[in-house]
């Protein structure tokens, strides 16, 4: 699933302050969860759908990242399914859906640093008690940064032990991921001190 | 002004340089030495990432122990490995990174994202995620995301080790082509060749230290 990571545009939704679609975001959702409509939350999904299109991204993209939450989705259909009622599971989905496509448009169309001064904008009234809400900034970017990165040293670690013949072993696999990353982290701190960030 | 006296650094308690005193003026200088002859410490002595046990660094007067802070303005440094030094998704982002460390106001950091990456060709880049880059475009981003700090001093970590042929001749050429004084780690001699200065290290002492045509030919011997 790569729903969730910012792709470049020049989109409405792209020029829109990162503030304002979070903003947005959580009135829909709570919108969405005071109405009690199953045919309304259903009709929310095709709306939420052409907000994430605008965002300029093709719909081939848009079916491959659904993909992922569908299952989820379907998941929480049946199980309505089985303990409550075809409405419920229908008024679920429909929130559910529409949640995610909205949140998918906001982060596809809001780049990490964006999000990240947000984040550090309403975590500033700490500052008082000492608290570095830019320290909070740093961390969202380094963990998206990071996940291609572990990904990366995973495959890595992977093809090593599959060329020495192992076979798949949990253990034998999380070991050298957890001490590499540990590495990396250690490489990353000297570079984050060496760019002049004052920790 | 890059000067070391009598400087002595230690891993616990494993000598890793030992009382090293000189000054380094030129413009281009090289260092070279086997795995684990104290050459990365001695780079990263220059930027205060390591402060030593014994003696004194200092960057125009600055001591890397007293004024870190200070040192790491005027001394950027590029390390092996891109992927452990780009902090931030995206290019942007990244290049942006150093400049708000150092409260630079927003409109202008935008122009000197713009006109760092630019130096390199790499406009088209600006809102791609790193990740996506290849190996030589990742060096270079690294690369222009020190500069766009503008540093007076830069400190390179064997930055050519982790690329193919094309893409070493492509951070060569921009190394060459820069303007600051810069001191270059690395096993590459044909990048160490083009210094004005070459020092070879060996069991954390300075074991040769000259012209390349002089220190290259020596340090050649020494690895046979």
């Amino acid at each position: 699933m790569t729903i969730g990571l910012y792709a470049a545009g020049r989109s409405w939704l792209h020029h829109l302050p990162a503030g304002a679609k979070v903003s947005g975001l959580l009135a829909a959702s709570l919108a969405l969860f005071l109405v009690a409509s199953p045919a309304v939350a259903i009709c929310a999904v095709p709306v939420a759908a052409a907000i994430y299109l605008s965002t300029g991204t093709p719909w081939r993209r848009l079916i491959s990242d659904l993909r992922g939450p569908a299952v989820l989705v379907g998941f929480v259909f049946l199980f309505h399914l089985a303990f409550g009622s075809a409405e419920d599971g229908a008024l679920a989905v429909g929130r559910f859906a529409t949640l995610i496509l909205l949140a998918g448009a906001v982060t596809l169309s809001t780049p990490v640093s964006e999000m990240a001064e947000l984040v550090e904008w309403l975590l500033g009234p700490l500052a008082r008690f000492g608290f570095r809400p830019e320290k909070v900034g740093l961390a969202i970017g380094l963990a998206i940064r990071f996940i291609p990165v572990i990904a990366e040293e995973y495959r890595h670690i992977r093809e090593a032990q599959a060329a020495r013949g192992l076979g798949r072993n949990p253990l034998a696999l999380i070991v050298p991921l957890v001490i590499r990353t540990l590495k990396a982290a250690d490489a990353l701190a000297d570079a984050i001190d060496a760019r002049g960030y004052d920790a | 002004m890059i000067a070391l006296d009598a400087v002595s650094h230690d891993f616990d308690g494993r000598p890793v340089l030992a009382g090293i005193s000189l000054s380094l003026a030129e413009q281009r200088i090289g260092i070279v030495g086997a795995n684990g002859s104290g050459k990365s410490t001695f780079a990263r002595l220059l930027n205060g990432l390591v402060i030593p046990r014994a003696g004194r660094v200092t960057i125009d007067g600055l001591d890397t122990a007293e004024d870190v802070k200070a040192v790491r303005r005027k001394v950027g440094f590029v390390f092996q490995n891109p992927d452990h030094q780009i902090v931030m998704p995206i290019v942007s982002e990244d290049l942006a990174f150093g400049l708000k460390a150092r409260k630079v106001p927003k409109a202008e950091i935008t122009e000197r994202i713009d006109a760092a990456l630019a130096r390199y060709g790499l406009g088209h880049l600006r809102e791609r995620p790193v990740h996506q880059l290849s190996g030589g475009e990742k060096q270079l981003v690294a690369l222009s995301a020190v500069l766009v700090t503008d540093p007076d001093i830069l400190v390179f970590d064997e930055p050519t080790t982790l690329l193919d042929l094309r893409n070493r001749n492509r951070v060569a050429a921009a190394i060459a082509a820069l303007p600051h004084q810069a001191v270059l780690v690395s096993h590459d001699l044909d990048l160490v060749a083009a210094c004005e200065r070459v020092l070879m290290i060996e069991d954390g002492q300075i074991a040769a230290d000259g012209a390349p045509g002089d220190v290259l030919p020596f340090y050649r011997e020494r690895m046979q």
